[in-house]
């Protein structure tokens, strides 16, 4: 664990983007997350971490409600986008995956052109006026995804014909075309090697200066290279929630530091 | 390491092989050749059918002719003079019937063809009753005709025609009181002088049916539309209907009882008979609504219940076929349920759609019994109008209609009716092309 060096970078900004309010989740009748209050700051790196299982993707699904599409899944509590709650009655849950972006687990292109897969988000939300302002767009967010060098000759051929790798990049561009507020990451960089990981790791720590980033990882590493909060999940539960720097220096919960030391997960 | 795995492994030559892949290998290659077989006996099952199929019906592609000038006297055909369709109608096709006869005695007379043994009328009956018909409407469309003299070419009786085919010959012209081996050969000494000939038989196609006593003239013509116009009805009515019920239940629709039950119904649906659909059909779109009988709409909806079940089941099979997590790309973008549907899901299942489209359509333009029940069984020789009023006009349907020439007395329906088989096979070796291309086009963007 030599490279677990913790970037101090202070936190420049305390304004507060999205509070969870005692989210309980319930897939049937296996409780998912358990009353979990976590308080998530604007123009902040904060990563889940946490043994399989244990409810981070479940819960990143919540902000977003990306769990409303599982019948079976039932969230209570409230998830406060700033100071509206996301679950009200009047919230459409389109609006709100608009503002809130997410990249999946496993990449997922549309079977399209990788044009038309950065397109995508622009288009049905309206936010170009003409095709050079889309053309810019899609460059833009593809640069941003390191994926323009690779993808620019080849902008009309099938983002599924791309490998792994390309494609969760590929993913990513699409989600930060759309311009989010936030943007929910769940193991993005699990399909990737050490050059695209330091490329997406580099995004991650850029997107900060405008957006929220929420980073679910399985790599510590990663956690502590390009996260200001960490969040630790075990069984459901949040044990411990706080800077980064604190989560890996001086954990306060005994449960965090087995995780952390590689003796639980 | 616990002790079972610490034994030492056992050494053998990779060259030798063992017993147990031998084994392997033997049951293999006996599971190969059992579907080598199975699907040798599906193919030469398959190359019979369309054997005896092509065999009993190329026939009917064919047809015999005599080709002789005809004088179109005035006297008998206009005795008024004066060229006016009206009044010429009023001369019936006997009228024209002993015109003919006469013209073909005259010019075998001319030609030295023996007739031996063949009397006047036996002359008149090896011209198809349906000569002097087809002559008639044709001199009432152009009236010029009448004064001169025209080469005619018109269809030879059913039994001289068979002659030519095989079908009749000269033992069986003893037994038969229709024909005599003498028309026989005086038919042979007409096609050995060039006046009678068989050759291809584009009126199959584009006739109507014709009498049980005329199976020369009997055609497709009127059964094809109303196939056509009834798989218009469908398309019209199940792809849309099917397409939306699809995406609503395996999209939209909540997980409950309810569209659990209405999801085992369709699957129930999709086994029941045919002529239920009919008896259904007879009772609410005839006796109900008051829709006409043997008319391609009413055949069309019928066929539409027939093919939606069909239709949902393939659809719904494409939509789940699509991976979800397309869905989750296109919803964790903000895209709307409808958006995430129709840009992404709908497309990448509309293969499946066109097939399970087509087949539906295959299999609703082969249907019979349903149509029987709707009257769709009718002796029909209109033809209908162009849709959308045709679609209430009487017509008859391939399927129907091969029923229907099987049912008639005449061995040259038989043929006929092979005939009709072949068009409606091919047919449904077109749809599913074309299903095929379809399917191809739309999978090669990805
Ligand atoms: N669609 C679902 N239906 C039922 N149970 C589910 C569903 N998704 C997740 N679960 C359950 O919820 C719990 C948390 O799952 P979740 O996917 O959030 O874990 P995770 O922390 O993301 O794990 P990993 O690191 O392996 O991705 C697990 O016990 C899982 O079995
Ligand atoms: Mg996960």
């Amino acid at each position: 664990m030599n490279d677990m060096r913790v970037l101090e970078r202070a936190v420049d900004n305390q304004d507060l983007k999205i509070a969870a309010r005692d989210v309980d989740v319930y897939y049937g009748t296996t409780h998912a997350i358990k009353s979990v209050n976590v308080e998530i700051l604007d123009k902040t790196v904060t990563a889940f971490i946490g043994p399989s299982g244990c409810g981070k993707s479940t819960f990143l699904r919540c902000l977003n409600r990306m769990n409303d599409t599982i019948d079976i899944c039932r969230v209570t509590g409230d998830i406060l986008l700033d100071n509206e709650d996301i679950y009200d009655a009047k919230v459409d849950p389109v609006q709100l995956r608009a503002k809130v972006g997410m990249v999946f687990q496993k990449p997922n292109p549309f079977p399209k052109s990788i044009y038309d897969n950065v397109a995508y988000g622009p288009r049905i939300h309206g936010l170009s006026r003409n095709k050079a302002e889309l053309d810019e767009i899609v460059e833009k967010s593809l640069r941003r995804a390191a994926l323009w060098d690779e993808a620019k000759d080849r902008l009309d051929q099938p983002g599924t014909g791309l490998s792994g790798g390309q494609q969760q990049r590929l993913c990513i561009a699409r989600a930060v075309a759309t311009g989010p507020e936030v943007l929910l990451m769940d193991e993005p960089c699990s399909a990737l090697d050490p050059i695209a990981t330091a490329q997406v790791e580099e995004l991650i720590d850029e997107l900060r200066e405008r957006f929220s980033v929420v980073i679910v990882t399985h790599s510590m590493q990663q956690a502590a290279r390009v996260s200001q909060k960490t969040a630790f999940f075990h069984l459901g539960e949040l044990v411990e929630y706080g800077d980064t720097s604190q989560i890996f220096t001086n954990p306060q919960d005994s449960r965090t530091e087995s995780y952390i030391t590689g003796r639980i997960g | 390491m616990s002790d079972a795995t610490a034994e030492t492994p056992r050494k053998s030559s990779l060259y030798r092989t063992s017993d147990r892949v031998k084994r392997r290998n033997r049951s293999e290659v006996r599971f190969r050749v059992l579907g080598l077989t199975a699907i040798g006996i599906g193919v030469a099952a398959l190359a019979l059918l369309v054997i005896s199929i092509i065999g009993n019906g190329y026939n009917a592609f064919r047809q015999t002719y005599i080709s002789i000038p005809v004088e179109l006297t005035a006297d008998r055909l206009d005795p008024d003079g004066n060229r006016d369709a009206d009044e010429m109608s009023r001369v019936t096709t006997f009228g024209y019937a002993p015109l003919l006869a006469q013209s073909l005695y005259t010019y075998l007379q001319d030609q030295d063809i023996s007739m031996e043994g063949v009397s006047p009328q036996a002359l008149m009956a090896m011209i198809s009753q349906e000569a002097p018909a087809q002559l008639r409407r044709s001199v009432l469309d152009n009236p010029e005709m009448v004064g001169q003299t025209v080469d005619l070419e018109m269809l030879a009786n059913g039994r001289i025609d068979g002659y030519f085919k095989g079908r009749v010959t000269m033992a069986s012209a003893e037994l038969d009181s229709n024909v005599t081996p003498a028309q026989l050969q005086l038919a042979q000494r007409m096609a050995d002088a060039g006046i009678m000939a068989t050759r291809f038989n584009w009126a199959f196609i584009t006739n109507p049916d014709a009498s049980g006593q005329r199976p020369e003239a009997a055609g497709l013509g009127v059964a094809i539309l109303g196939s056509f116009y009834m798989m218009l009805v469908v398309l019209a009515l199940a792809l849309p209907i099917g397409v939306a019920a699809s995406i609503y239940l395996e999209e939209f629709a909540p997980q409950n009882r309810f569209t659990d039950a209405i999801e085992v119904n369709i699957s129930n649906l999709a086994a029941v008979p045919s002529i239920v659909f009919g008896i259904l059909g007879l009772a609410i779109f005839i006796n109900f609504a008051g829709l006409p009988q043997s008319a391609p709409v009413v055949g069309g909806l019928v066929l539409t219940l027939m093919t939606l079940p069909t239709i949902i089941i393939a659809t719904r099979a494409s939509l789940r076929a699509v991976p979800p997590s397309i869905r989750d790309a296109a919803l964790g973008l903000g895209a709307s349920k409808m958006q995430s549907v129709f840009h992404h899901v709908l497309p990448l299942a509309m293969p499946g759609i066109l097939t399970g489209t087509i087949i539906g359509l295959a299999q609703a333009l082969g249907e019979t019994a349903p149509l029987l029940l709707i009257g769709m069984v009718a002796f029909v020789r209109e033809f209908p109008a162009a849709p959308p009023e045709g679609l209430f006009d009487p017509t008859s349907a391939l399927p129907v209609q091969v029923y229907n020439w099987t049912q008639r007395a005449d061995p040259a329906f038989v043929e006929r009716a092979s005939g009709a088989t072949i068009v409606l096979l091919l047919f449904l070796v077109f749809m599913n092309a074309m299903a095929v291309i379809l399917r191809r086009r739309f999978e090669r963007r990805w």
